[in-house]
């Protein structure tokens, strides 16, 4: 149950956007937050709009999702916003003035620019995330990570540690169920009382958990030793990343979509 | 027939033990290539130390472990970890893929093979197992005996010449212990695969040519299962749950029933059942 809250947010899927290599999703989402500064009127904001409402629609997953990815973070958005309308400078028509507050034509305006800057970032990496499975991510990230080979960074290591973290997520969800409900049919409330009590009603649940984790570490190590595991240097791999004409289409894209973004800045 | 696995006067004491008190004492056997041998004995008798210093897993105070003509060094032990195949008690805790076909192609990895082979390799031995349509699965959405399956199936892709299953069946329930059982003796049949399996399971043990029982560190006892189990009750002091006909022939012999004294299998029983009251 907890598990689908945290990392079942992948959505399977056919999509063209699912089908893309993860390397090429996860170097455009992040240039895609960067030319997002680049905007600075409505048309580029405009287009900027089109262009992620597309995306979403190619991916096929449900409006819904992405809306509920903004949901958390509303209020930090908005504190945002309203820091940005009453502190500002002021430029254009002045609507409300007292001391250091100021509402102008210009912060309001300014305020929505950031509004629709977050939504951007977030529908960009809602989609990212929705469509890869973290598998792929894990894997996109090694690849990234290689030239940092040349520095000995253990990246083959690196990458094997976050595999077998996101294999372990949904096993140790099961057993912190399985504990929390072992200590509930001894007596212990979780979620009740003062913030204190709270914290205290913790401690039985961490321990248990971090003794079977210990456990469960030893045996997988034995069991990769077994299997002759030796550390990252002579492996070959199972799973491997095929970059596709797609992939360059949408990089293409992007290319396009900067040019149009610089040609109708203001 | 040749000896695969040779052990000689082995010894061993963990590194926290005092150096009078051994976990090991003076073992010694021989297992013949293709044979499946069971080892039975009590929690703490010393059998899963067995298992692992025949791999390598822990280094022997003394003795000698030859394998497949190799004698077990630093230098061997890599060569002889491909050589056995182990399957470990809990399904969970030897997954390292995080899917099924990723966990299958692990050891493979692990010895350079190339991809091409590699997936050749791994759809094989998923058909094996009868999990080929779960090759995209996480673990997390398998129950426990796929999840020794995939174990089973990861050492069919590394092609061992000795399996070594260490409890492997008894953290499941009875129709995934079928299921594993199944599917090992499938692999018997499909190769001369060694089978060492180490177990409290009767029906497991029964599947044996051979079984040895440890006890507090020694080797206390050989014999084929047949001989084993006329033990009757005192099988539950090696550690091993008495099976069910001589559990009903200890029953029926306390209300003054004539029973046979040799071991009846569970078929067998039922024959002698079926003739008790014509006879009389």
């Amino acid at each position: 149950m907890m598990s689908k809250m945290i990392f079942g947010r992948y959505i399977p899927g056919n999509s063209l956007i699912h089908h893309m290599d993860p390397r090429a999703k996860l170097l455009l989402s992040f240039y895609f937050i960067g030319i997002i500064f680049i905007a600075n009127n409505w048309p580029t904001y405009v287009l900027l709009f089109a262009f992620t409402l597309l995306a979403i629609k190619l991916s096929g997953v449900k409006w819904s999702f992405f809306i509920n990815g903004v949901k958390p973070l509303i209020w930090l958005i908005l504190f945002t916003v309203v820091l940005q309308i009453l502190f500002s400078a002021s430029g254009g028509q002045v609507y409300f003035q007292w001391g250091i507050i100021t509402i102008s034509q210009f912060g309001l305006v300014n305020g929505v620019y950031i509004f629709c800057r977050f939504v951007l970032i977030i529908f960009m990496s809602t989609l990212l995330t929705l469509t890869t499975p973290p598998l792929e991510l894990s894997d996109a990230i090694e690849y990234l990570l290689m030239p940092l080979k040349v520095v000995h960074f253990p990246v083959y290591e690196v990458a094997l540690m976050l595999s077998i973290a996101l294999r372990f997520v949904p096993t140790l969800m099961d057993e912190t169920e399985k504990i929390m409900n072992a200590q509930r049919a001894r007596g212990v409330d979780f979620g009740e009382g003062n913030i204190f009590q709270q914290m205290r009603a913790i401690v039985p649940l961490l321990i248990p958990l971090f003794v079977s984790s210990f456990n469960r570490a030893e045996d997988l190590a034995t069991a990769m030793e077994a299997r002759g595991y030796q550390g990252g240097e002579g492996r070959s791999k199972y799973r491997i990343l095929k970059w596709h004409g797609r992939d360059t289409w949408a990089t293409v894209t992007f290319a396009v979509l900067t040019v149009a973004l610089v040609y109708l800045r203001a | 027939m040749s000896q695969i696995i040779d052990v000689e006067h082995l010894n061993y004491r963990y590194p926290q033990q005092a150096a009078d008190q051994l976990t090991l004492t003076d073992i010694s056997f021989t297992v013949a290539a293709g044979e499946w041998v069971a080892i039975v004995g009590h929690n703490g008798s010393g059998k899963s130390t067995l298992a692992k210093n025949l791999n390598g897993l822990l280094a022997p105070v003394s003795g000698k472990i030859t394998i497949d003509g190799q004698v077990l060094s630093e230098q061997t032990v890599w060569d002889i970890r491909r050589k056995i195949g182990m399957v470990f008690q809990n399904p969970d805790n030897q997954f390292v893929g995080a899917t099924v076909e990723d966990d299958v192609a692990f050891s493979l990895e692990n010895q350079g093979i190339p991809r091409d082979e590699m997936l050749s390799r791994v759809a094989e031995a998923l058909a094996q197992v009868d999990m080929q349509d779960f090759a995209t699965r996480e673990p997390a959405r398998l129950s426990g005996g796929q999840k020794q399956r995939v174990a089973l199936a990861g050492m069919i892709a590394a092609r061992p010449q000795i399996l070594i299953l260490d409890e492997a069946t008894s953290m499941l329930d009875p129709e995934g212990r079928a299921e594993v059982l199944q599917t090992i003796q499938q692999m018997k049949a499909d190769s001369d695969l060694t089978v060492l399996s180490i177990t409290h399971d009767i029906d497991e043990a029964a599947n044996a040519n051979r079984v040895l029982v440890v006890n507090d560190g020694h080797l206390v006892e050989e014999g084929t299962p047949a001989e084993i189990f006329q033990h009757g009750p005192a099988l539950i002091k090696m550690g091993l749950d008495m099976p069910y006909p001589e559990r009903l022939k200890a029953a029926l012999a306390r209300l003054g029933v004539q029973v046979p004294a040799t071991y009846l299998t569970e078929k067998g029983m039922a024959d002698w059942l079926w003739q008790l009251r014509s006879n009389k």
